[in-house]
């Protein structure tokens, strides 16, 4: 510390700073503490809805009180020893049982009750069994179903969206270069394609390479029956997420690139990158230094959102390829009124969503020193 | 009003503006025309129709334009009725001779020509008898262009009665083995069968036994095209649902739009110029609503409460009102809400409502117009995606819904490309039309993407 030998002006700046140093600290606790506290609220006013809605203000849980009874008295009817009872004994029997199992399983509460169970157990984690769906190794818990296809929906829009990510990135960059040639208007010209969705160029694509040309797989992830070798089962994945891929790079890729491209043009028309040039830099170092620091904010929280989206993966994109995906479980669960499943990964993606929109505030500060923690409206300062 | 028709103008200068327009307007058209021509009920009869309705079609067969592209034409689909004075792909001759008091000898022929170098789907007669008690009696035969005369059935002919030709055993032991059509059609003796080509024809040889007896026929063949659109696995012709998903797209879209922009415009004008508790409460909606997955809830209300394609669309509107945009609406109403002209309307005592609806909401409309017009593809899309989902209306035809079917049916798998190229090219095309007219628009009235 060469600096405590220093005389007394220094002293007082050293003072300061540490004061301010303290401020920064205060500030920064003070935000992430209220922010946090609205973020979780938020999530929590979200659950709650999502169980009302899934739960069809009570709807399912009447669905499943009949099921529990009907299974009762399937069980009687079946039943030597209680065929023979008489029937108020009978009577008596079931509805036992079926007090016994509403009683365990909480269907006897009020609505309101219920609801806020659901929710504390789906805020905690605590995600329980599903109603109908089981995992493919025969498990009812909803932690180890959603595991069983996280996989499958990682490795095809994960790969997809860092892949798309960094291609988009290079080409807006080619092309905010070379503003005004033929490849930068072909893109301009085919941004429109952006407006159908995935799905949808899944079925031409298919309809191509799958059915007319017969060179790749309809759908599915792997060929069955499955290669038994490591490498000839990710030669086979990796053969069956061409199309999809395609499709997900075709569906986006125009636009992504023509509002990067059009942002990196806007920001290469400010001051400091006209000196910059006059300066005499390389091209490189100015995009690097001065065009894509600034817009670093934005393609990171783009990068980052993207990524989240993963986790919901995509219901109709997943059954057009009938990928055993996320989005396809979410889509079959609904169709079952399987109501653990759906607030399951609707409570995951919140918390992640939730997470990321708090991680990226500091992320904003990291990479831009002109965005302050917690600092009025986020203004440069 | 001058400077929209400048804009206007300005809009006519982008090529690919135009191109939109004209494909707007095209499918504006081909709304109405859907419209006028099949009224609604009609269209949900159509739809929801079976045998009874679309008898008179064959199964999963492409369009009858897709000849033009295939050296030899396949055999089209007609309908030849001896009740009928006009038909167009063949005559129908009936003669009714008096035999007795009671006995009356009825002879219908069809002739038509069949000039394919492949066989039809299937040939039916659908014969209609009146009487009081005694049946009359039918012997069905087939001459062929080279003078052959096969004889097909005979029956008894009841108030109405179907026969099919693929169906009977006894005809296809008769023609040793063939089945019926590839029997009928071949030149004899000739391995693998070859169609021989003329005028056939088909008659129907009949007695009836009382006095006003009588009955008629209907001759229906089933070729391997049909209709300007082809059919599918109920026989339905595509036309229908092409023809009405267009109004439904555009309308679905275009509320949809219109919908969640306006009132998530409206909204986040209040909360900026309420300030205080309202904005913030509105800005808390708007996170809770990011939490929500969209999707999702979507479909949950469609298989929990009902598929209706109207309270899909209620449903869009209100998630998408706490939307996103709320956010980039909000900071340029907040530079206005400081324009010197709110603080003269202020001056003059106008009301908050006022204020909201006259001043600052008509400073941002240049602004949302083509973003309007860029969401309504999604829109469309969406209720696309929601069909291939199994979440289409149950009652209407939609675009959706005709790729729903086609993806069930294994369309794809077995060839049968029309029936999903044509609702996914007229996807398509409504798609772009309106992004190209949006992309156009924000150009021009988003001055700091010009020359961009």
């Amino acid at each position: 510390m060469s600096e405590e030998n220093q005389p007394q002006p220094a002293s007082l700046e050293r003072v300061l700073a540490r004061k301010r140093a303290a401020d920064t600290f205060k500030r920064v606790a003070r935000y992430s503490a209220v922010r946090l506290v609205t973020l979780f609220l938020t999530i929590v006013v979200a659950i709650f809805l999502t169980i009302v809605i899934a739960n069809m203000g009570g709807y399912v849980d009447e669905i499943r009180r009949g099921e529990i009874r009907e299974n009762f008295n399937q069980q009687a009817a079946m039943n030597p020893a209680i065929r023979n009872l008489s029937v108020e004994e009978r009577r008596q029997w079931v509805e036992e049982r079926v007090r016994i199992e509403e009683e365990r399983q909480g269907l006897n509460k009020p609505f309101m009750v219920r609801t806020i169970a659901y929710m504390s157990n789906a805020l905690t984690l605590n995600l329980g069994r599903s109603m109908h769906l089981t995992s493919d190794s025969g498990s009812r818990t909803v932690r180890l179903i959603l595991l069983e296809r996280l996989p499958s929906t990682l490795v095809l829009f994960g790969t997809a969206n860092i892949l798309l990510f960094f291609f988009d990135l290079y080409v807006a960059l080619y092309l905010s270069r070379r503003y005004g040639s033929f490849l930068d208007k072909l893109v301009i010209t085919l941004a429109p394609l952006n407006s159908a969705p995935g799905w949808f160029y899944g079925i031409f694509l298919i309809l191509i390479f799958a059915a007319i040309l017969k060179i790749l797989p309809f759908g599915g992830m792997v060929d069955t029956p499955p290669p038994s070798e490591p490498l000839r089962y990710a030669l086979s994945m990796m053969k069956h997420m061409i199309l999809p891929m395609l499709a997900l790079a075709l569906s986006s890729v125009f636009l992504a690139v023509y509002s990067q491209r059009t942002f990196f043009l806007i920001y290469s028309s400010e001051d400091y990158v006209e000196m910059a040039k006059a300066k005499g830099l390389t091209s490189r170092d100015i995009e690097r230094r001065y065009i894509l620091r600034p817009t670093l904010p934005t393609i990171i929280t783009n990068f980052a959102l993207g990524l989240i989206t993963v986790w919901t993966g995509a219901p109709i994109f997943e059954t057009i390829f009938q990928w055993p995906g996320l989005g396809r479980q979410l889509f079959e669960a609904i169709g079952l009124y399987d109501i653990p499943i759906i607030v399951g990964e609707t409570v995951i993606f919140s918390y992640l969503l939730a997470i990321t929109v708090f991680l990226l505030d500091f992320i904003y500060a990291l990479v831009d020193p002109r965005v302050k923690v917690g600092g009025q409206g986020g203004a440069p300062s | 009003m001058s400077q929209l028709r400048k804009s206007f103008r300005e809009l006519l200068r982008y090529p690919s503006a135009v191109a939109g327009l004209v494909i707007v307007l095209a499918l504006v058209a081909v709304s109405i025309y859907a419209l006028i021509a099949i009224p609604y009920d009609e269209a949900v009869r159509l739809w929801r129709g079976g045998e009874d309705v679309w008898y008179m079609n064959p199964q999963n067969v492409p369009p009858e334009w897709i000849n033009i592209f295939r050296r030899n034409d396949l055999p089209a689909s007609f309908l030849l009725d001896s009740r009928s004075e006009e038909n167009e792909d063949g005559t129908v001759v009936k003669e009714v001779n008096a035999v007795s008091e009671e006995m009356t000898e009825v002879k219908i022929t069809f002739s038509f020509d069949y000039s394919y170098e492949d066989y039809p789907q299937e040939l039916l007669l659908y014969l209609n008898g009146s009487y009081t008690e005694k049946k009359p009696y039918v012997a069905i035969t087939v001459i062929t262009p080279d003078g052959r005369e096969l004889r097909v059935t005979e029956m008894s002919i009841d108030e109405a009665d179907t026969y099919r030709f693929s169906q009977d055993q006894r005809l296809q032991r008769r023609l040793r083995g063939l089945s019926p059509m590839v029997g009928i059609f071949s030149v004899p003796n000739t391995d693998p069968p070859v169609p021989l080509q003329g005028t056939y024809q088909v008659v129907l040889t009949g007695f009836t036994f009382e006095e006003g007896s009588d009955f008629d026929a209907r001759l229906v063949m089933h070729g391997k095209v049909a209709g300007w659109a082809g059919t599918d696995h109920r026989r339905r012709d595509l036309s229908v649902a092409l023809l009405w998903g267009t109004p439904l797209a555009l309308a679905f879209g275009l509320l949809a739009a219109i919908g969640t922009t306006v009132t998530t415009m409206v909204i986040a004008a209040i909360g900026v110029w309420f300030g205080g508790w309202v904005d913030e409460l509105i800005q808390r909606i708007t996170e809770v609503n990011l939490v929500l997955p969209f999707l999702p809830i979507l479909i949950m209300i469609g298989t929990f409460y009902s598929k209706s394609i109207w309270l899909m669309l209620g449903a869009t509107i209100a998630l998408s009102i706490f939307g996103g945009s709320i956010k980039s609406y909000r900071a340029i109403f907040l530079q206005i809400k400081e324009s010197p002209y709110i603080e003269a309307a202020r001056a003059y005592g106008a009301g908050n409502f006022r204020i909201i609806v006259m001043y600052l909401v008509p400073r941002i409309v240049p602004l949302l117009i083509p973003t309007l017009v860029t969401l309504i593809p999604s829109y469309v899309f969406l209720e696309a995606s929601l069909a291939v989902l199994g979440l289409g209306d149950p009652v209407l035809p939609t675009w959706g819904k005709i790729i729903n079917d086609a993806q069930a049916n294994g369309a794809l798998y077995m060839g049968q490309y029309y029936w999903v190229l044509e609702p996914a090219v007229l996807l398509m095309i409504t798609g772009l039309a309106f992004a190209l007219l949006g992309f156009a628009m924000d150009r021009i009235f988003n001055p700091r993407l010009r020359g961009v």
